[in-house]
Order: C-alpha cells, then structure tokens, then sequence
C-alpha cells in the first residue's frame, strides 16, 4: 500500500529531528567547551602573518627582506584623546585628515580596531611610543616591509602590495582577506605560495571589554603559522647590477643565461626603477608615476617584448637547413639571384656566411629549404616547406611561451601555414616569395628576448636547452626546484651541425661584423649580430641585437642583449653583451674603453617621438648609478633612504582586523 | 461551485496557520536580535535596518496569502504548466538581467529590494509535477513517465545552475520524498542515499578502508544469509554491486576535482576537515558551533547573545539565523524551533494524505518535502552536521524572496486543503 508509505516519510522527519535534537543535546548541555562562562566571553581570532621569505641570489646575497614597521590601529569606541591638536601634530596630521581617518573607522565598527596609519617605520613609531600612553584606544601592530638591498631587479621581481579584487575573486582556496598583502608580477606572484608561508590563526577568549582572558579550549583549533621559505635565485647580483649600469640611457633588454642548468644570472629590462618604490608607503603615487612614465619602466621587457629578431634567427635558418640535407657548410651562395641588398662582397660559404650576416645567403638557404620537398606546385612546396620549418623551429621553443617562472610572459609569433592562410585570404595563396623576409628574421616573426638568449643557449650547448628560470631552490640550492627545470629539451638537430655555426659565431666577433672593441682578450665570446627593422615603420633607427656566448668551449654563460633605437646590433648591443660577459667570466672590467664607450653612448628617443608624450615634462625615469665591481660581497647594505617615510601622512584606512 | 460563496476562513486548517505564525514571529524577533547592537538600542521597527524590512516583507505576504485564499481553487490547478512556462522564462532572462550579487547572476533588482526567481521556481515545479501526476494512469515506476517527470525538475535545475546558485539547486531533490509517496521504487532512494554516504566517507576516509568495509559488509551478509538464498546468482549480483559501489569511491576524486567548481570544492573540503580554512568557511561552522554551544540549556536571553553580535557569525540574520537562536534561547529555544518545524512537517504530510484529488496530495507532498529539505539542510550546517549549503530556514530567515515564496507554497495548499473540507461539509 503506497499510503503506508507517509509512516516512512513522518518516521525520516522525526529521525532527523531526533539526531538534530540530540546533536543540540550534546553541544549546548553535555559539551561544557563550548560554555564561554557566565561572564559573557567571547572568542576573537587573532592572525599571525608569517614573515615573507627573503630573496637571494646566486652567491647568497640578499636581494629581497622584510623590515619590521609598525600599523597603529585604532578602537573608536575606546578613544579618549585629551588635546586633538597636539595629537594631531605629534602624527603630523591635518585635523580634516584626523577626522575623516576617524569616521571611516568609526563607519566600519565602534568596537572593532581599523588600521589608522600603516608602515611606521622603527624611527617614526619610537618617536611617538612614548607620547601614545596618554592616549587610549591606539594599537600598534608589528608588520613587515619588503625592501631591496640591492636596488635592482624590479621587474623580475614583482612587488608585495594589497590584494586586488580580481585576485580576491579568483582564489582557489579561500585564503585571502580584504587588505591582505600578496605579490604581484614577477617572482612574487609565481611563488606566492611558498613565499608567503601560512598564516595562523589563534583563538583568544575575551570578554566583553576585549581584555584577553587566555586561548580558547586549550588552543585546540589553533593553527600555527608556517613561515615563508626563502627563494634562492639564480641571478649573479653584481653582475645584474652591472647591466644595469651598462643599460643606462637606452631602452631595452639584457638577459643572461647558465647553459648548462638554464639559469638565468642576469635579467634587466632597461629603463628599470628603484624596487623600493612599490613598497613604500607611497606606493600608489609611485606606481601612478611609472605607469604614466613614456618609458614603460613596468613592462619586463625580457619576456614581455617582442622584436623581429633580425639576423640572429640565421643562426635556426642554418641549423634546420643542415638538419635537413638542403644545407652543407661548404656551399657557396653570391649575391645574384636574391632581392636583398647586402654589405657584404659575397661568395660565402657557412662560416663565412654568419661571420658576415650575408642577407642574400641565407635568402637561399631558406628558398632551398622551403623548396626542398620537391612538389611542382609551388604554392604547395612553400606550404609543406614553412610546415616543417615551422615545426623544426618550435624546438628551439620560438613558439610557444618558454615556460620561464613568470607570470607575464608572452608568446611572440612564429608563423605558421595558418597564419599566411590568414593573412593572404586562403590555401594556396602565397608562396615564397611573399614570405622569404623570414629568412633573415624579418617579416611576421616576433621573438622575445628570452627565447634568443635561450637560443644562445642552445647553441653554446651544441643541440639542447634547459627552460630558462630563476629559481635555483628554496632555503637551499636545489630544494624544491619545479623538474620542468631540470627536464633537457633536445632541438633535434645533430650535434656535428652547431660546429660550423659556433666557427661563424667565434669569427663574427673576432673579424666579422662585430666592432673590433667587443672582442675582449680571454673571454673568446661567440655571437650573432642582429639588426631589428624599426626604422621602416616611421622611426629613426633600427633596434639593436646581440646574442652569443662565451667562451667557446664549456661555455659558462650565454646572453642576448636588445637595445632599442641603437642601429645595427654589432655595436651598441654587442658591445654591453661583451662587457656583461667579461664580468661574469673575469669578476673585473679590463675592457676600459669600451665600457666607457658604452656608459657614455645614449639611445633613448627623444619623448616627442614616443607615443602619447605630448608634454614634455614628463616624469624621469629612475635609473640605477652604475657600479663598480664588488670586492666585498657585505658590501651590499640595505639603503633605506629610498623607504624611509618622511612623513606620517595617511595612506589608506583599511577596514578589517 | 457554491465553496466560493462560503467564507474560507473557516475551512483554513488552523493548526497550520497557528504554526506558521508563530514560525515567521520567532523569526522576525531573531532577525531583529541578529541585528541588534546594545550600543544604540536599535528599534524593532528601524525601517533601515533587516528586522524593520523584515516586518514590511511580512506585511506584504499577508497581504500575498489573503490574494492567495480569496483566488478560485481551479486557478492553480489549470494554470500550474503556464506557471511553469512563465518562471523558465523569467530564469533564463535572469541570467541576462540580472544584477550580480555575491557572483551569482540570480536577481533582479527593484531599488533597495532584489528578488531571487530561483525561490519561486519551487512553487512552480512543485505545481507541474502536481498536474502532471495528476492525469490518471500516469504510473511512477514506468521508465517513460518517470523520464518526464524528470525532465520537470531537470530543467530548471539547470537554469538555476547555470546562474551559480547551487544552493536553491539541491532543493530540488526534495522532490523525492512525493515521488517516494507516490510509488516510485524504494531503491531509487536507496540508491540515492548510499550513493551520497559513499561520496562522503570516501573524503573522509582512505580508499583502502572503504574498500575493506565493502568487502566486510558483503561477506557478512553472504555468510548471514539463508542457505538456500545463496545462490551461484545473488553472490554474483553482490559482487557487481560491491564492485560498483568501489568504482563510485574511485571516482570521488575525479569528481571533485574535474566537476565541482572551486568553492564547491572547498566547502566539501571543509567539512571533512575544518582546519584547511580556519577563516573563511571553516571558521563560519566553528563560530555558528561556538554560539549555539554557548547558549546552553536556557540560553543567554533575548538580546544578551554575544556570539551573534558583532559580526562573529556570519551572514547571522539570513542562512544563520539558527544561532541565535540557540545563543539566546539555549536548549530550550532550539527544540521549541525544531518541535515547530516537525510538527508543521507532519501536519502536512497528515494532510496531504486527506486529499481527495491527486493533485492536491501531490502538491502537499512536495511542500512537506521542500520544507523539510531547508530544515534539515540549513539548521545541519550550523551544528555542523552538514556541508555550508546558502539556503534558508523556511520563515525564520530575513529576506521578501524566500518569505515570499515559503508563503505562497504554503498557503497554496493550504487553499487546495481548504476547498476539501468545503466539499465535506457539503
């Protein structure tokens, strides 16, 4: 009988009523714990942010700390202040200041702390400790700062600042509050989770005067913070430091790599900034400062430019074309035949070929490559051609985002069939000669600096390449390191055809189209010229480029060197990227003159040129001063005249405890 | 047709009506607890604040029920698909109108007041399963009827889904309970119900143990059985079932980590260990438990809980209103709610069962079901029986959307039961 049923359907209500009863039972009658006493307690968590991990670099020195300031938090409901105006003086605040500090506070909770004035530093609060006795319902809180020793590296960084909204939203776990500091770009953002620690949680019994009355049920659900680990990086910090100094007065990039582990021991994005500026007190001034600087100074340009690389993508040209049979390093190519003009007086074999940057050689190595499939229908050889050129690239990893340990690296263009398809409206529609700019790295591609310097790299290690990364472990070398960064990414082609194009590499720097300068004694630096088509798009001049590698044999460094507006890359980017390797290898500057020749040579565009600079004050972009080699590695003091507060005006009224 | 003369005020079910009052005056005085400060004596009927707005939603559902009992009978039953119609269209237009609150597309907007249409798509399905049911022949445990009653529920489950509101979304299932009444299987449930226990022991406890107990379990009962039951085909119909039941345990990660979204996940993650999320959901269950614990056997008194005050309880007048009442009534409090609450229930059920049409008996089914599901759900969570489900304890709860919609539900079986008394008498 289906009416039966309504006993079995009462009988689960009642069942559930009972266990919900006797849940109530235990919890509210049998279970003293959770009783707060008659004195009517209450519990209050209490957060205990761990300290952020510090950044090193490779030699131990320490690039990124947290110093201890102090966040005064204020109770509304407890205020008692005898004499405004002098509280007001000794905070070095406008009483309309004090006022609206006051109402957002007293808006949020009379009986529940906001932040009054954040990121007092040790001097400031010392100063007023004393004078806080006579007044009531002010806290102070211990909390930390990051600050930058080594003034450098900024980008790659990223920087620690309050939570954004999308970031709130979009958090995997719930771990976040309103007002809480996580790191943003960069190494902060990409290791926030080990970088940050885990944040405990203390339950305190208090009662109705919030005065402490010890842990709730013994600290039971108490959990402990976790400390933040230190992140070792790869970086060489004198070194970087260096570059920088080099980079002055020029936009651009220089980006050096370990072959052998694919660290990256030096990476600047040149105009660079001051780091300590983003974790000042003033961080939004300054950050609205360099946003709106015409230089770009937030743009990482290692991994977020894109260049056409120019005549170092001949170094991949030759490499696949040998690979595939359509290329021997004895084949003689004149300039007839090609439509490309050259400075070279032709009739190169290879090495001579790279040595020189010869255009119209490597016009036909790459018509030869493309038509090597031998089908009569051109259209159709030109397309299974960039197929397997597309293909035989992308193990060079030119196509898809590197993988760097980053968060704003971006992908560039390798073209492929799809791509001219697009272009040309259709299968079948181009050829050849529509595409053969690529040949010498012209045309549609667009590479970033780290795929070139990893392409370095891959040429200093004769055929494989490791993801190039910063991260070299945390706490200790090695430690915790992701294994995509140990993993080796073979390119495919045979080690005895990287030989002739490290011989035209050596040559380009010793005789070739290197300056005579940059070939500095006893570094034996390998490279690749490249000059980056700027001026035919309505600009002065071309853009700068250099890669190579040094020294020949058991190379210890690899290095790719943009510098934007600087003309043809033999001089201004080979020159910086012999220096930087020079200081890495030797530890000291022997190259005098041309470093002086360097230090001295300006290629920044005039801000009339730049787009979206119609006023011509604009602010100055922040450049490091250049350094002298370190003899002694404690020199690296923390400066903290670039932080230290001047005044105690009012950043931000954050609610939330 | 002579009922409509009659004054249907006397054929109303009192006892119902006594419950009910007295259900949405509890709750409006909790409301006003929740939000009360004892710094500056907020006013009960503080128009800014919940309980004032509280007592403006209540007067306007007076107001709905009156519309409610004074409506011909027949206008529920023969307009119940063109309701259904309606509230799917208005659901698929809130996807693209509406306002977002708290990341779910699921409201409209009119001035200070939002309305949520997914708390009327209740009503609404409740009365096309009704009719639906209704039509004579219609036998639950054919797999076609079945299918289109599924389709029924289904449909705007999907809706509701796709506006994020997962919440309002399991409420649908309480339609099992008129489906288990009116002759579906008694395994569908059944395997509904150990599907849901295996989901949750397998996050609790290792693999490996589930499987053991799976395996002890069937090997008792092979051993228990009588001699002649055991045959070569039960033992194999056992196995397939225990193996099935490990393929679902095997599948539970996959599940929660290729479907669910992530704070789906995470609730069900903090239910299993509150600890990972000490302030975020984890900490609402631990202070929800704290403040109903604290209130003890007779409570703090009205206005004297100190849990719910000051914001430690979260979201205190709407999905956790249960704390304070258990704050500040104790023991005492929380069983005069859930007595209400059992004694509503079965009232109903007792009803229902009185019903001479068969939609009326549905429709009641699917009240008592509906109802039971946010009870059990909603006061589950806060003692910490249940996973954080945002979904309201029918009458107690601040807010016009869910007061609206528990009322006209209500009120529009207590019409259809109103009009079976009417016919008695006659």
């Amino acid at each position: 009988m289906l009416e039966n049923r309504k006993w079995v359907i009462i009988g689960v209500f009642i069942l559930v009523g009972i266990t919900y009863l006797a849940r109530l039972f235990y919890l509210q009658v049998l279970d003293d714990t959770y009783s707060l006493g008659a004195s009517k307690n209450s519990i209050k968590r209490v957060v205990e942010i761990p300290y952020r991990g510090q950044v090193y670099d490779r030699n131990n020195q320490l690039l990124v700390y947290n110093m201890p300031v102090y966040d005064l938090y204020v109770t509304p409901k407890q205020v008692r202040i005898p004499d405004t105006t002098a509280f007001c003086r000794m905070m070095n605040l406008s009483l309309s200041d004090f006022d609206s500090i006051m109402g957002l506070a007293k808006n949020y909770s009379a009986v529940k702390p906001s932040l009054f004035i954040k990121r007092l530093s040790k001097e400031d609060f010392a100063r007023i400790q004393d004078a806080l006795v006579d007044y009531q319902g002010f806290e102070p809180m211990i909390s930390s700062m990051r600050t930058y020793p080594a003034h450098t590296l900024s980008n790659a960084l990223g920087y620690v600042s309050e939570i954004t909204k999308r970031q709130l939203e979009n958090q995997d776990l719930p771990y976040y509050r309103q007002g809480d500091y996580v790191g943003h770009n960069g190494l902060e953002e990409q290791y926030e989770e080990q970088l940050r620690g885990r944040r405990g949680v203390k339950f305190m019994m208090q009662n109705v005067r919030g005065v402490n009355k010890g842990s709730w049920k013994d600290g039971e659900f108490d959990t402990l913070a976790v400390a933040g680990q230190n992140l070792i990086t790869g970086i060489d910090v004198d070194v970087q430091q260096y570059a920088d100094s080099l980079m002055r007065n020029k936009v651009g990039s220089v980006l050096a790599i370990e072959p052998a582990t694919g660290e990256i021991l030096v990476s600047v994005s040149a105009p660079t900034y001051d780091p300590n500026l983003l974790s000042s007190r003033h961080f939004s001034k300054n950050y609205r400062a360099l946003i709106k600087n015409p230089y770009k100074p937030l743009i990482n340009r290692p991994v977020m430019a894109s260049y056409r690389p120019g005549s170092t993508f001949k170094l991949i040209q030759a490499l696949i074309a040998q690979q595939q049979g359509s290329l021997f390093p004895n084949m003689v190519y004149g300039h007839g035949g090609s439509p490309m003009r050259c400075h070279c007086r032709g009739g190169n074999n290879l090495r001579g070929a790279i040595q020189n940057s010869c255009n119209p050689y490597f016009y036909q190595v790459f018509r030869k490559f493309m038509y090597f499939n031998g089908d009569p229908n051109t259209f159709k050889a030109s397309a299974i051609g960039l197929r397997s050129w597309h293909d035989m690239s992308e193990k060079f990893g030119m196509a898809d985002r590197l993988g760097v340990d980053l968060p704003s690296e971006l992908k560039g263009n390798l073209p492929t069939v799809k791509y001219y398809d697009k272009v040309y409206g259709g299968e079948k529609s181009w050829k050849f000669s529509n595409v053969y700019s690529l040949s010498i790295g012209e045309g549609e591609l667009l590479i970033s600096p780290l795929k070139l310097a990893n392409l370095a790299a891959i040429i200093a290690n004769r055929g494989w390449y490791i993801i190039p990364h910063y991260i070299k472990g945390f706490g200790k070398t090695g430690v915790g390191v992701p294994t995509e960064y140990l993993e080796r990414h073979e390119t495919g082609i045979d080690y005895k055809y990287y030989l002739p194009i490290i011989d035209g590499m050596r040559a380009a720097v010793a005789r070739g189209t290197v300056t005579p300068l940059a070939n500095i004694n006893g570094i034996e630096l390998c490279g690749k010229t490249g000059t980056s088509q700027n001026a035919k798009f309505g600009h002065k001049f071309d853009h700068s480029i250099f890669i190579g590698f040094a020294p020949m044999n058991n190379p210890k460094i690899a290095v790719a060197v943009f510098v934007e507006n600087a003309g043809w890359g033999g001089k201004a980017a080979a020159s910086v990227a012999a220096l930087v390797a020079e200081r890495y290898l030797k530890r000291k500057t022997e190259a005098k003159k041309l470093e002086a020749q360097v230090l001295a040579s300006n290629y920044l565009p005039a801000l009339s040129r730049l787009p979206g600079a119609a006023k011509p004050a604009a602010p100055k972009p922040v450049y490091p001063k250049p350094v002298a080699p370190q003899k002694d590695s404690a020199a690296a003091k923390p400066l903290m005249t670039a932080t230290k507060p001047k005044s105690l005006t009012l950043a931000t009224v954050a609610s939330g405890n | 047709m002579s009922s409509s003369n009659d004054p249907f005020a006397q054929k109303i079910d009192w006892l119902t009506l006594v419950l009910y009052f007295g259900c949405v005056t509890i709750g409006w005085l909790n409301v006003y607890a929740a939000v009360y400060s004892p710094e500056n004596h907020t006013n009960l009927f503080d128009m800014t604040t919940n309980a004032g707005k509280q007592l403006m939603w209540i007067g306007t559902t007076v107001i709905l029920i009156i519309c409610i009992l004074v409506i011909n009978h027949k206008f529920f039953d023969s307009f119940a698909y063109v309701f259904y119609a309606v509230m799917i269209v208005v659901l698929i237009a809130v996807l693209f109108l509406g306002s977002n609150i708290n990341g779910s597309r699921s409201w409209f907007k009119f001035g200070a007041f939002s309305i949520q249409p997914a708390e009327f798509a209740k009503v609404a399905t409740a009365l096309a399963l009704a009719k639906y049911i209704d039509v004579p022949g219609i036998n639950l445990t054919k797999g076609k009827d079945l299918l289109y009653i599924g389709g029924i529920i289904v449909l705007p489950c999907i809706l509701i889904l796709a506006s994020n509101e997962t919440g309002s979304t399991l409420v649908f299932a309480s339609f099992v309970i008129m489906l288990y009444r009116e002759g579906l299987p008694g395994w569908i449930p059944a395997v509904g119900i150990t599907v849901a226990a295996l989901f949750v022991l397998a996050l609790i406890f290792p693999k490996l143990y589930i499987f053991a107990g799976i395996v002890a379990l069937f090997g008792i009962i092979a051993l228990l059985m009588p001699r002649y039951n055991r045959t070569t085909r039960n033992l194999i119909a056992m196995a397939v079932v225990g193996a099935g039941m490990m393929v679902l345990v095997t599948g539970v990660d996959f599940f929660v980590n290729g479907v669910l979204q992530k704070h789906q996940r995470n609730r069900i993650k903090v239910l299993v260990d509150p600890t990972i999320d000490p302030l975020g959901v984890g900490w609402n269950v631990t202070q929800a438990k704290i403040a109903i614990g604290s209130g003890r056997l007779q409570g703090k008194g009205f206005l004297e809980g100190t849990q719910t005050k000051f914001d430690f309880v979260p979201e205190q007048s709407t999905d956790f209103i249960f704390c304070t009442i258990g704050e500040e009534h104790g023991f005492v409090g929380s069983t005069v709610v859930i007595l209400l609450f059992l004694g509503l229930l079965s009232r109903i059920v007792i009803l229902a069962e009185k019903q001479r049409s068969k939609f009326a008996r549905v429709y009641g089914y699917c009240v008592a079901g509906i109802l039971f599901f946010h009870v059990m759900i909603n006061i589950g969570m806060t003692i910490g029986l249940m996973p954080v489900i945002g979904i309201p304890l029918p009458f107690f709860s601040y807010g016009g959307s869910s007061l609206w919609s528990f009322s006209i539900l209500l009120f529009i079986f207590l019409k259809l039961d109103s009009r079976r008394t009417a016919l008695m008498r006659r």
